[in-house]
């Protein structure tokens, strides 16, 4: 009996000691590497701003992981510019932003600021999920949230997003309420989830993706009508061009592996597409730098997983 | 079997007066004690895997779903086979550390999976595990247990599973607050995890007795014969063993297709079709503007407070007046929660009540449903029987909450719930007219 008492102490002396030895070594190579990272250098905010720029959430470790930052066009590799502000999300246009921020605790809480032209904190709105994507129009009046939320279903054999469009800070409603329509048939699956929300510079119109019983859509919206109404198959997380007349989205050209995607681009008019040259798979909702050029995020692999490059 | 379990009452009569000193076995608290360590190591990840997968591994909403089916959805297939091993070796207690070595072998994996098929193998292991473990678990439970006292200790057992349930998540946000950088934090918490896991491992090793089932009635006499007779037994072995194990199939098939265990099927299966879940009743608090979104995740902590406290007396009560008693009144309970969520009434106090409504509902059916599956089958087939209980409870809630979807997406939120409190109601009559033949026999009795 004794013997046995002795094993399960011993057992869990060494378990909850090794944990807690690899807790404390955790702790203080963060701390080290926060205090003598050398990470890129600091510039100038006004600086950065007034020249054309890349607004992007900061992955380099530091004190300032997390941080909204914004590089200049011409000097990427170089110094940036770090703001007061933390994000989860972000996007920016000429003089608007938007930042999905966190509040970590116990019960960990996420929130909507939506940002100035000097990227400072405008408003904020409580969010509910976890975030995944957000967007703004040209002009910031208009913001798009994409969360997780749990709790759709009790069996929870597929996961759930709630899309929600504001414009100046009043909800216009989830999109699971307003009308779709695919190929002119309108849907009304219980599993219909919306997801990566790009406006136009109309004001009115949008593209999203709509996902139900494993097909993916790009969707063309109209906010006035609340009416969606489906343009192709497998196309997820679109980013309309600043010409308006493509639009690149992610695809997964049949790879039943959820997780592996390609970037496409869609021309608007003609209805041709093209898969960039690019082969990794990006997860990322994209950016256009101008009508030729896109941004996309790619995390490191390995340790440095969190850490994300910015290719063009 | 008839006679192992009617051979009760006059004992049993002579053991109720001193009821109260009956100490709960060690057997049940070395379970309970394991269940609680590995439920600190399971519910630590599971609170951190979503905000692990979308955040840090930065993958999509897609493959999150798909890791969310799998967790979801995987033990139900294996429970069935998991009750089958156990109760064809006889050996609980080993089918249920397979299972829980399962577990631990994907906690520590999981350090290392940072791809989409690792961590898809990884969450599979997992919960293959699990299925598993669950039938002989509480197979072994009820072995160790006075006949007259399953409710009981199958709530301790529950009581000490929440606990840990409680605690793990609280690990795990301590750590991430204290290391918010990189996979750094994340890390920390699968190795906590996996630490508690391998304890609970070796607890179950070391603590809990070996305790198997008695053998079935008619292959009992061969081997009698065989132990008093030593020259003869090498001979006849291999006849015997043969003969033995075919017999136990048989027995096996035939023992639940029992007509007390089909009761107790269809009675958990009608219930659990108008049982809708704890993830959809706080989504309606919440979409009815009652809860902020900031204290969504302490709904659960609710809940699993009201299950913790009322897990022993619910236990208790249902030794006392029938377990198939407390197991209907539980879903009876469920009438309030969906009463108070249907209707207007807000405030804090409504709240409070809807979630200590839940809690005593699990309280009163999660340990019950096993005391009740327990007392319909003989002990050579216990992990099988109460493995299709719960598979069949499993099941139907699906389908259920699949059901109570449609409806709140086609008709609303409020109709849904009255149409979901009509249909309990329905349920609930059904299954007392059903089950009048059980109240009428004697409590205790099959």
């Amino acid at each position: 009996m004794r013997g046995k008492v002795v094993a399960i102490v011993v057992t869990g002396v060494v378990c909850l000691g090794l944990a807690i030895g690899y807790f404390v070594y955790v702790r203080s190579t963060t701390d080290a590497r926060i205090a003598g990272a050398d990470g890129p250098a600091t510039a100038d905010r006004a600086d950065v701003l007034a020249a054309p720029h890349v607004v992007f959430r900061n992955s380099a470790l530091g004190t300032d992981y997390g941080r909204l930052a914004a590089v200049k066009l011409d000097d990427a590799a170089g110094a940036r510019a770090i703001f007061d502000i933390s994000c989860e999300r972000s996007y920016a246009t000429a003089d608007a932003g938007v930042c999905v921020t966190a509040k970590r605790g116990v019960v960990q809480t996420y929130g909507v600021s939506t940002l100035g032209p000097e990227l400072q904190q405008v408003s904020a709105t409580e969010l509910v999920g976890l975030p995944s994507r957000a967007r703004i129009s040209a002009d910031g009046s208009l913001v798009a949230t994409t969360t997780f939320v749990t709790g759709h279903s009790y069996a929870q054999a597929s996961f759930s997003t709630e899309t929600i469009i504001r414009r100046d800070g009043k909800s216009l409603g989830n999109l699971e309420t307003w009308d779709v329509e695919v190929d002119s048939r309108p849907l009304q699956a219980v599993d219909r989830n919306f997801w990566g929300v790009t406006f136009a510079s109309d004001d009115d119109t949008f593209y999203v993706t709509v996902a139900s019983g494993g097909t993916t859509w790009l969707m063309k919206g109209s906010l006035s009508g609340k009416k969606l109404t489906s343009l192709r198959t497998d196309a997820e997380c679109p980013s309309l061009s600043p010409d308006q007349t493509e639009v690149a989205y992610k695809k997964r050209l049949g790879n039943t592996t959820p997780g592996i995607w390609r970037i496409a681009v869609l021309d608007l008019a003609t209805g041709k597409e093209t898969l960039t040259t690019d082969l990794r798979s990006v997860d990322d909702q994209v950016e256009w730098l101008d009508d030729n050029t896109l941004l996309y995020g790619m995390p490191r692999t390995g340790a440095d997983a969190t850490t994300t490059d910015i290719w063009a | 079997m008839y006679v192992t379990l009617r051979g009760a009452p006059k004992s049993e009569k002579a053991r109720e007066s001193r009821g109260l000193r009956r100490k709960v076995p060690s057997a049940v608290v070395a379970f309970g004690m394991v269940s609680l360590l590995t439920d600190i190591s399971s519910e630590s990840v599971a609170a951190v895997l979503p905000l692990y997968i979308t955040a840090v591994l930065g993958m999509g909403p897609l493959a999150y779903g798909f890791f969310d089916g799998i967790y979801q959805g995987v033990s139900a297939a294996v429970r069935i086979l998991g009750g089958w091993w156990a109760d064809s070796t006889r050996r609980p207690k080993w089918v249920a550390f397979v299972g829980y070595f399962a577990s631990a072998v994907s906690r520590v994996l999981m350090l290392f999976a940072t791809g989409f098929g690792a961590i898809t193998a990884v969450i599979t292991t997992d919960r293959l595990g699990k299925g598993l473990r669950t039938g002989p678990r509480d197979a072994l439970i009820a072995t160790a247990s006075d006949p007259a006292d399953l409710g009981r200790n199958f709530g301790v057992h529950r009581a000490m599973d929440t606990f840990g349930a409680l605690v793990g998540p609280l690990i795990a946000f301590a750590v991430l607050a204290a290391v918010p950088f990189g996979l750094g934090g994340f890390h920390s918490v699968f190795v906590f995890s996996a630490a508690f896991a391998v304890l609970g491992l070796v607890v179950l090793a070391v603590a809990v007795p070996d305790l198997r089932a008695k053998e079935p009635v008619i292959a009992a006499v061969d081997v009698t014969v065989d132990r008093h007779t030593p020259g003869i037994e090498t001979a006849r072995d291999a006849d015997s063993a043969r003969d033995e194990r075919k017999r136990r199939i048989a027995l096996r098939l035939s023992d639940l297709a029992r007509p007390e265990l089909r009761r107790v099927l269809i009675v958990a299966g009608l219930l659990g079709l108008a049982t809708v879940g704890d993830g959809f009743i706080y989504l309606a608090l919440s979409d009815r503007g009652t809860v902020a979104a900031t204290y969504f995740p302490l709904l659960f902590v609710g809940t699993n407070a009201a299950y913790l406290a009322l897990a022993i007396p619910l236990g208790k009560l249902a030794d006392r007046i029938g377990r198939g008693v407390v197991f209907i009144g539980g879903h009876a309970l469920l009438l309030g929660v969906y009463a108070l969520t249907a209707s207007k009434i807000g405030g804090i106090g409504t709240i409070i009540l809807v979630l200590a409504l839940l809690g005593t509902f699990y309280a009163a059916t999660d340990g019950v449903l096993s005391a009740l599956a327990t007392q319909t089958v003989p002990e050579e087939s216990r992990a099988s029987g109460i493995a299709a209980a719960q598979t069949v409870v499993a099941l139907t809630r699906f389908v259920s909450s699949v059901g109570f979807g449609l409806m709140w997406q086609l008709v609303g939120r409020t109709e849904a719930l009255w149409m979901m409190s009509g249909l309990l109601v329905v349920a609930l009559v059904a299954v007392i007219w059903f089950m009048r033949p059980m109240f009428t026999a004697r409590r205790g009795n099959a």
